[in-house]
């Protein structure tokens, strides 16, 4: 049998959680015989980003379901459209994003099969480690449905080679009314920098960043090493700056080569969404703060004098 | 309309968790335990919109052990009308959890659901958008704002590049993120009062439900501690250390 990974995009570009996810599929098919690996492009106008995910290397075949009501990804469109396709597959993918989050699991239930969320190694065909409590634990897992559902925590995997291949693209017809759910609106932030879960480099900032003003000392140096901006809870919390900037348990799970943490204390549901991170930096007033636990290195200091500091040092 | 809200009891978000050393589990003995805080959320949704008029009763539902009780008189304390406790032994996976919810929805025909976007212990983030599934009805995940409309229900949700809406047909469900409202506490008179409101007991049995999973827990590990840093003295030190020892920038 077969693996199915779900690619992530907005229907003009392939997102990078996609190479991650694909990497997972990889390690799954190293413990089958013969199991290929399905890329299915379910939106609206896709077709360059089916182009782009014939080029992963490891894709056998890329499925492009390509219709109106397909193109927002609402999970009542996408569940039935899965579970049509499902009966073909041991395994189905996706990347733990809000998106892979809100139809995966609806997916499942139209299977009666568990879903195994946001695994972060592969140990055999059917058993999975997850991280739990935060990433204060990690549950080995195993199933014996079927279909294994799985969302997949894209830092935990490297990205997959691109360019290489040259899959086949096959088009699957799929028409669905349904009223449960009609798409009104989306407001996105836009933004020059690198997207957060993929930026090799993240500067946030937290409560003691004092107010949105503030963020602007983060975004001169993010200007200067390529990184992009995140934020704490409290920070998302007092107003600061937008929710898509959280990173933590509940918010964006991150792990770049450094991350620099500023202002932030180290609450456990925010280690929870860095901790991987290779390099971890804190810059915090208070020498007792939990987030110098963590670091790699810490300066203890007022980040109003650090932060102009280091942004002429770089 | 009716309102039916999940609750679940998990470990405080403020305790610092750790793994039994036989890998079987986290110690829980004597921990301080809460109601989830998503479900906090979710319960204080349920309360605005029946202070607003819009929902004539709310219905809280927990399923676990007995101690459950605790959480259903804290969703009673904060304005929900009355409880459900299913009784379950150890824990029940998110599929068998929606199970038992879609039973209930159906038996007290709720005309929106209500639940937390994840537990803080599992970290599952399953049990909403499978009682949808499982029950015909549109999902309003990680809401941040949720109004009645046109006889719909317009849910804002946080997305990761920002916020989309949808309109959903009710009944619906819908699962909160952290912004969606800043939960109220319980006042003494409401939690005096909220003694006396109804918990009615039920198994998984009672609706139809088999809580056997096909998904096991083999074992629970501690994560691989990080080593040790350094506390460096000036920025210029930092900046030296990042480009010559760690050599990341």
């Amino acid at each position: 049998m077969s693996i199915l990974v779900v690619a992530e995009h907005d229907n003009h570009e392939l997102r990078p959680a996609t190479l991650n996810a694909v990497t997972c599929a990889r390690g799954i098919a190293s413990h089958l015989e013969n199991s290929a690996i399905h890329l299915l492009v379910a939106g609206h106008d896709c077709a360059v980003v089916a182009d782009a995910g014939a080029a992963i290397a490891g894709i056998g075949k890329v499925i492009q379901a390509d219709a109106t009501s397909l193109g927002r990804q609402l999970p009542e469109d996408m569940a039935p459209l899965l579970r049509e396709l499902a009966g073909n597959y041991s395994h189905v993918l996706a990347p733990a994003s809000t998106t892979g989050k809100n139809f995966m699991p609806r997916l499942a239930a139209l299977l009666d099969v568990a879903q195994i969320s946001d695994i972060s190694a592969v140990e055999s065909a059917d058993t999975f480690v997850r991280p739990i409590y935060a990433g204060n634990a990690l549950a080995t897992v195993q199933s014996s449905d079927p279909v294994k559902v799985i969302t997949v925590r894209a830092t935990a995997f490297d990205a997959g080679a691109t360019g290489s291949n040259k899959a086949p693209i096959a088009s699957f017809e799929f028409r669905l009314e349904q009223d449960l759910s009609r798409f009104v609106s989306e407001n996105l932030s836009i933004s020059e920098r690198p997207e957060l879960t993929s930026a090799s480099v993240v500067i946030s900032g937290g409560r003691g960043m004092q107010n949105g003003e503030n963020f602007v000392m983060l975004e001169k140096i993010a200007d200067k090493l390529n990184a992009a901006v995140g934020a704490s809870r409290a920070a998302v919390d007092a107003g600061f700056v937008p929710n898509d900037m959280q990173v933590g348990q509940t918010g964006k799970i991150v792990a770049p080569d450094l991350y620099i943490a500023v202002g932030i204390s180290g609450a456990i549901q925010h280690l929870a969404g860095m901790k991987d991170s290779k390099v971890i930096v804190a810059i915090n007033k208070d020498a007792e703060a939990p987030i110098f636990q963590v670091a790699d290195f810490g300066l203890v200091a007022d980040l109003f004098k650090a932060l102009p500091e280091l942004e002429q040092a770089l | 309309m009716k309102i039916l809200v999940a609750v679940k009891r998990v470990l405080d978000a403020n305790v610092k968790v750790r793994v039994k050393a036989d890998g079987s589990g986290m110690e829980l003995a004597n921990a301080k335990m809460a109601m989830n805080p998503f479900c906090e959320i979710a319960v204080e949704q349920a309360v605005r919109m029946k202070e607003a008029g819009q929902a004539e009763e709310i219905i809280a539902v927990s399923i676990g052990a007995q101690a459950c009780q605790e959480q259903l008189r804290t969703a009673l304390a904060l304005g929900c009308d009355r409880g459900i406790l299913v009784t379950a032994d150890g824990e029940v996976a998110p599929l068998q959890v929606a199970k038992m919810l879609r039973e209930l929805v159906e038996r007290e025909g709720a005309g929106l659901v209500i639940l937390g976007k994840q537990s803080i212990d599992s970290d599952n983030n399953q049990v909403g958008q499978m009682l949808a599934a499982l029950g015909g009805m549109g999902q309003g995940t990680f809401a941040c704002g949720a109004e009645l409309a046109d006889g719909r229900i317009l849910v804002t949700r946080e997305i990761d590049g920002g916020e989309q809406t949808v309109s959903l047909e009710l009944p619906a469900v819908i699962t909160t993120d952290l912004r969606l409202n800043e939960p109220r506490y319980a006042s003494l008179p409401n939690i005096m009062k909220a003694k006396r409101k109804p918990i009615e007991q039920l198994t998984p049995a009672d609706l139809n439900v088999d809580t056997d999973s096909n998904l096991k827990t083999l074992r629970i590990l501690p994560p691989a501690e990080r080593a040790a840093g350094i506390l460096v003295e000036s920025v210029e030190d930092l900046v030296g250390k990042l480009r010559n020892e760690a050599r990341v920038i």
